[in-house]
């Protein structure tokens, strides 16, 4: 296996991939980091200090001692930033777990098929993305309005004779997250449903088991990775989700991405706005950390 | 083994009129879409015994144990065991386990746990299920490797926990779809006795699904050959082997010469054949056909003789140039050709054959065998 990476070309290959998020996500973040310790102010670029090659080392040290954490105090101080975080945090986990409801019945279904219509529904289910993701979220605004196609029909109906208010609520946010993301959810789900050896289901209903029983003990524990990836794919986009808070949320509906875009455009504080992006990254880091180390200790127990 | 032997010999429920078939196939025939897995097939099974579907792939075999196992629901005819209708029984009812060709164990378990499911299942309190795992692992000589997980244990090992597994219910049934076919042939031989044992001991029914007819020789008490899912033969391994019943099941089972020929005439016990080449051939067994008819004559190998003069005691015998040899150490294969181009094939034991003056490639030989070593089929 040593062999396998030696020589000044195999170095090269592997220098892509690195050189690739060197240049595309560390600098970056380098970048917002050293913003988010900065102040705001009236200027182009809106906050100081400004490092440039002119300044020589001292002028350069001189400007390090200008850095400061006070945007990251100001956070922690002001209850709006605070909430807007739990907001996001819950609304992106209630949101992943309707989806999971969602999904993995659409995913076994997907799975159980017959072999033959299984690139149909998976089709079916990457089709959305064919379509601009803003205009199918515009769409569930045209569904949900007061006056919308939903309304209409259960009026039509007779179900009920109030239109529902869901536009412009938490609720239709959800619907919107678990709509756009459901493709993330059910593609690693079906991978893992789809390889499952099904003579094991069977073997557990020779031993006893009714359907019911050999799904929560055979095919669900087995299909745990595909959960937990299928969640980690929809949970961590979804706690900085901005177009769909915004378009389909109310004032009610507190979510970071908005705070963080308010701070941006409306309030032009760089610093500040930098300094929420910070916090966010932070906060998933920290879980995506531990589901790749709980990932590596499965794969190494499966050997 | 000497006791086990003589107890084997005595086993025979089928020859028994008033014995009650444990489990009953009455004209069940499974049909997937347009393709006929089992056609129309009946068949009894008893209790005890060590029954084993034998046929190629793609002959019925496996359907005809998932139906048993439960599924498979057949498309008519029914299936009894032990007189029960098992029709709309689903798997997790049935009194039978299955040991899954590919083993099927459950890779999130530990050994145990997989022994235990069944037992958890049944909801047995928890002391018991504990000391019948235990007695399972001592039975499979797997317990240094309880808390293994499956893909830590080799293939034998998978096998034996697969087995433990299916047999800690105790069910009145186990079938098994290829038990050995995953090992190999040195293990697979040691196996076969210690099923064999294991079923003695247990007292149990086994259906065994196999495609290897030597596996199903050894093991089992009766074998069915199955071809295009019917049964062609159902009988002891002895039977079948020595009485065939039809030119498939003596093609499929062993190696066989078969000659084809017309029967001359039938009287007193002797069987006169004129072959296709006009060799004539006496033999002493029933041909259940008219004269003139199309009969084949089957003889085994070993019941041939190859020899450089013609034997004077020798009832029939053809001549031809030695063709091949094949030198197995206990035995030698000889393919004797024909002067009309057919080969025929005799096998010889070693410490029967006389080294000097042995014969070699492009001899003339000649190849006989006695009146009472072969079989007549009709058509």
């Amino acid at each position: 296996m040593r062999k396998l990476v030696s020589g000044l070309g195999g170095r090269a290959v592997i220098a892509v991939p690195y050189l690739w998020l060197f240049i595309f996500f560390l600098v970056p973040f380098f970048i917002v980091l050293k913003i988010s310790l900065s102040q705001v102010t009236i200027a182009i670029p809106p906050y100081i200090p400004v490092f440039n090659w002119q300044d020589g080392l001292a002028g350069f040290f001189q400007k390090l001692g200008a850095l400061s954490l006070d945007n990251y105090l100001w956070l922690a101080d002001d209850p709006l930033y605070v909430n807007a975080y739990l907001s996001s945090l819950r609304i992106a986990a209630v949101s992943t777990l309707l989806t999971l409801l969602v999904g993995y019945p659409l995913a076994y279904g997907m799975a159980r098929a017959p072999l033959a219509v299984r690139p149909i529904l998976l089709m079916m289910v990457i089709l959305p993305f064919w379509t601009s993701f803003l205009i199918r979220v515009y769409a569930w605004i045209g569904i949900l309005k007061p006056e919308g196609l939903l309304n209409q029909f259960l009026m039509f109906l007779g179900l009920i004779d109030q239109p529902l208010i869901i536009a412009n609520t938490t609720t239709a946010v959800y619907i919107g997250i678990v709509y756009s993301y459901l493709p993330f959810m059910v593609l690693p789900l079906y991978a893992t449903l789809e390889k499952m050896d099904y003579s094991l289901i069977e073997a557990a209903e020779d031993l006893g088991c009714t359907p019911l029983a050999a799904f929560w003990k055979i095919t669900f524990p087995l299909s745990l990775p595909g959960v937990l990836a299928g969640c980690m794919l929809v949970f961590i986009p979804a706690v900085g989700e901005f177009v769909i808070p915004d378009l389909l949320g109310g004032s009610g509906t507190l979510m970071i991405g908005k705070t963080l875009w308010n701070e941006f455009f409306a309030n032009r504080d760089w610093p500040v706005s930098s300094a929420v992006a910070i916090v966010l990254l932070l906060i998933l880091v920290l879980p995506i950390v531990y589901f790749q180390r709980a990932q590596a200790r499965a794969q190494e127990r499966a050997g | 083994m000497a006791s086990l032997g003589s107890i084997r010999r005595s086993f025979a429920p089928w020859a028994d009129p008033k014995a009650k078939p444990y489990i009953r196939f009455e004209n069940v025939t499974k049909r997937f879409s347009d393709f006929v897995a089992v056609d129309d097939l009946s068949l009894s099974i008893y209790e005890r015994e060590f029954f084993a579907l034998l046929g190629a792939s793609g002959c019925g075999k496996t359907t005809l144990l998932r139906m048993l196992a439960g599924f498979e629901q057949p498309t008519s005819g029914r299936i009894l065991l032990d007189g029960q209708d098992l029709r709309g029984v689903p798997p997790y009812r049935r009194p039978v386990n299955m040991m899954f060709q590919s083993y099927a164990l459950f890779p999130h378990m530990t050994v145990e746990a997989n022994i235990a499911f069944g037992l958890k299942q049944d909801g047995m309190p928890k002391a018991e299920i504990a000391e019948r795992v235990r007695q399972m692992l001592k039975l499979v000589k797997l317990e240094p490797f309880a808390k293994r997980k499956p893909h830590q244990l080799s293939g034998g090992q998978r096998q034996r926990v697969a087995l433990a597994r299916s047999l800690a219910k105790r069910p009145k049934v186990l079938l098994l779809d290829e038990p050995l076919g995953a090992l190999d042939k040195k293990l697979r031989e040691e196996t076969q006795f210690e099923l064999m044992d294991l079923q003695h001991d247990l007292g149990l029914t086994f259906v065994v699904v196999t495609h290897d007819q030597e596996e199903a020789m050894t093991m089992a008490d009766r074998i069915a050959i199955m071809d295009k899912g019917r049964v062609l033969q159902v009988a002891t391994p002895a039977e079948i082997y020595e009485a065939p019943a039809s030119r498939f099941v003596a093609d499929f089972i062993g190696s066989i010469n078969i000659f084809e020929g017309s029967l001359v005439k039938e009287s007193a016990g002797m069987t006169e054949i004129r072959d296709t080449s006009g060799a004539d051939f006496r033999v002493a067994a029933p041909a259940r056909a008219a004269p003139g008819d199309l009969v084949w004559l089957a003889i085994r190998p070993e019941k041939m003789r190859v020899s450089r003069e013609r034997p004077p005691e020798a009832e029939n015998a053809l001549n031809g140039e030695v063709w091949d040899i094949a030198y197995l150490g206990d035995m030698t294969i000889y393919n004797v050709k024909l002067d009309d181009g057919r080969i025929v094939k005799a096998s010889m034991i070693n410490s029967m054959r006389r080294l000097e003056d042995a014969l070699t490639w492009h001899d003339r030989a000649w190849i006989s065998f006695p009146a009472d070593a072969g079989v007549v089929l009709a058509e």
